[in-house]
């Protein structure tokens, strides 16, 4: 009787594992989702206890420290409106090029900025959690950033919460252009489990003229990421497949291991 | 039936699942995050009953699939597989012992990464693998053995600290009847 329970109680878990893993991929996403909702009360317990020492130096912070950070915010600010007026008058005369050639006019980027709630606890992704979700108009396939460059793209989406999938992840392969005289275009995919900072640059001609140093962005390709994120820089590059074409390394400009604040690109 | 111990077993996975998500400070420092789910799994399959370690195996393995890209129930399988042999045999483990425990961690957190990976790429993902894994593995192994003895030190204490335990039979009968033989003058 006993090791019949034992083996009853064996045969009930394999069956759950069999039920979950076989139902569709819109209720098994849904399942996920409610599944994960458990956890959001810890998750604001943790972003507030995070928050706490930050305020406590905040608020020993001396008054003359505030006045200085106070000053030198004023003249960053002066040096960033004459830089918006200046934008917007090349982004004037670049409409009406447009215009006079028949091209259609591209859209400002809207950015929303959105907290890093949690990693993945597996070893073999890379994804991020943050605290935007459908109530914020998040949607699959926006793509992530951050002031330095190319995160990642928003996998799945829930009510309060979102999924990215980072650069690097074998489910985020993004064509990208080398900032070089023959404006090389290759696929950025992943490099390897332990070195988030590193990526793969592959599909490049065999003829492509790559050196180290030289800036990757997005391609515009593919109809995901708009053309013009910066990604990284070039380490190194080596023919492969017996000389028929080239693969780089790139140095990510984003510190994906280190993401705190990234903002999500709204078109 | 005493349910603190699955309780406890319980509120533990879900804060270690928790604590894997938030924390980087292992993968900062070690290249790898640490998984105690299975260190838990020889906990549970050591002191508790069949249902605790497969709640355990269900529960955990969706909470951990939940806050990761992994499908949901994959987790499900590798954690059982951990746990079953070890609870069917535990009468022949010497389970007080913590050279036992730090072997079973060991074991354990070897398995069921190993055998998650094996499922995931039978499924036709494709996880991210290569030389590093075997990196990560082995630290994976490493804290998972070094961390099981460590929680059984925790739920002994805290079993002792917060629960209560159950009433042992004494010989001293309230009916027990005294029969004395002849009394001889």
């Amino acid at each position: 009787m006993f090791k019949q329970q034992n083996y009853l109680a064996l045969g009930a878990v394999v069956l759950a594992a069999v039920v979950l893993l076989s139902l569709p991929t819109s209720a098994a996403s849904r399942l996920k989702l409610a599944v994960s909702s458990w956890f959001l009360p810890l998750f604001g317990l943790a972003s507030a206890g995070q928050q706490l020492p930050a305020d406590l130096a905040d608020s020993a912070l001396p008054r003359r420290e505030l006045l200085q950070q106070i000053d030198r915010l004023r003249r960053e600010n002066q040096q960033l409106k004459s830089q918006a007026v200046q934008n917007n008058a090349i982004a004037r005369e670049n409409d009406q090029l447009r215009t006079l050639l028949g091209w259609q006019k591209t859209m400002p980027w809207k950015l929303k900025p959105a907290n890093v709630v949690m990693r993945d606890p597996a070893n073999w992704w890379r994804t991020v959690q943050i605290d935007l979700g459908s109530r914020d108009g998040i949607q699959t396939n926006q793509p992530v950033l951050t002031a330095e460059g190319l995160v990642g793209r928003i996998a799945s989406v829930s009510y309060l919460n979102s999924q990215v999938v980072l650069i690097g992840d074998r489910d985020c392969r993004v064509s990208a252009l080398i900032d070089n005289s023959t404006h090389d275009v290759g696929v950025v995919s992943a490099n390897g489990p332990l070195d988030t900072s590193l990526v793969q640059m592959s599909y490049l001609s065999s003829s492509a003229n790559i050196k180290p140093g030289q800036s990757v962005f997005t391609s515009g390709l593919g109809g995901i990421f708009p053309k013009g994120i910066p990604i990284g820089k070039i380490v190194d590059a080596q023919p492969v497949e017996y000389g028929l074409a080239t693969e780089a390394r790139v140095k990510l400009n984003a510190n994906l291991g280190a993401l705190e604040q990234v903002s999500v690109l709204i078109k | 039936m005493n349910f603190f111990k699955p309780i406890l077993i319980l509120s533990f996975t879900f804060l270690a699942v928790f604590g894997e998500s938030v924390l980087g400070a292992p993968r900062g420092l070690l290249g790898a995050q640490i998984d105690l789910l299975p260190a838990l799994m020889v906990y549970a399959a050591l002191n508790a009953d069949i249902i605790t370690v497969s709640l355990l195996a269900v529960l955990g393995g969706m909470w951990f699939d939940s806050l990761s890209a992994n499908p949901l129930g994959i987790s499900i399988v590798p954690l059982m597989a951990a746990g079953f042999p070890i609870y069917v045999r535990r009468d022949l483990i010497l389970r007080s012992s913590p050279f036992a425990q730090l072997m079973l961690g060991a074991a354990a957190s070897a398995v069921v990464p190993a055998l998650a990976v094996l499922l995931l790429l039978n499924g036709g993902k494709q996880p991210l693998i290569g030389w590093g894994s075997l990196w990560q593995w082995i630290v994976m192994t490493v804290v998972g053995a070094l961390a099981t003895p460590v929680i059984f030190s925790l739920g002994d204490w805290c079993g002792g600290a917060l629960g209560y335990k159950l009433r042992t039979q004494v010989s001293f009968r309230l009916d027990r009847e005294i029969r004395h033989g002849k009394i001889l003058k």
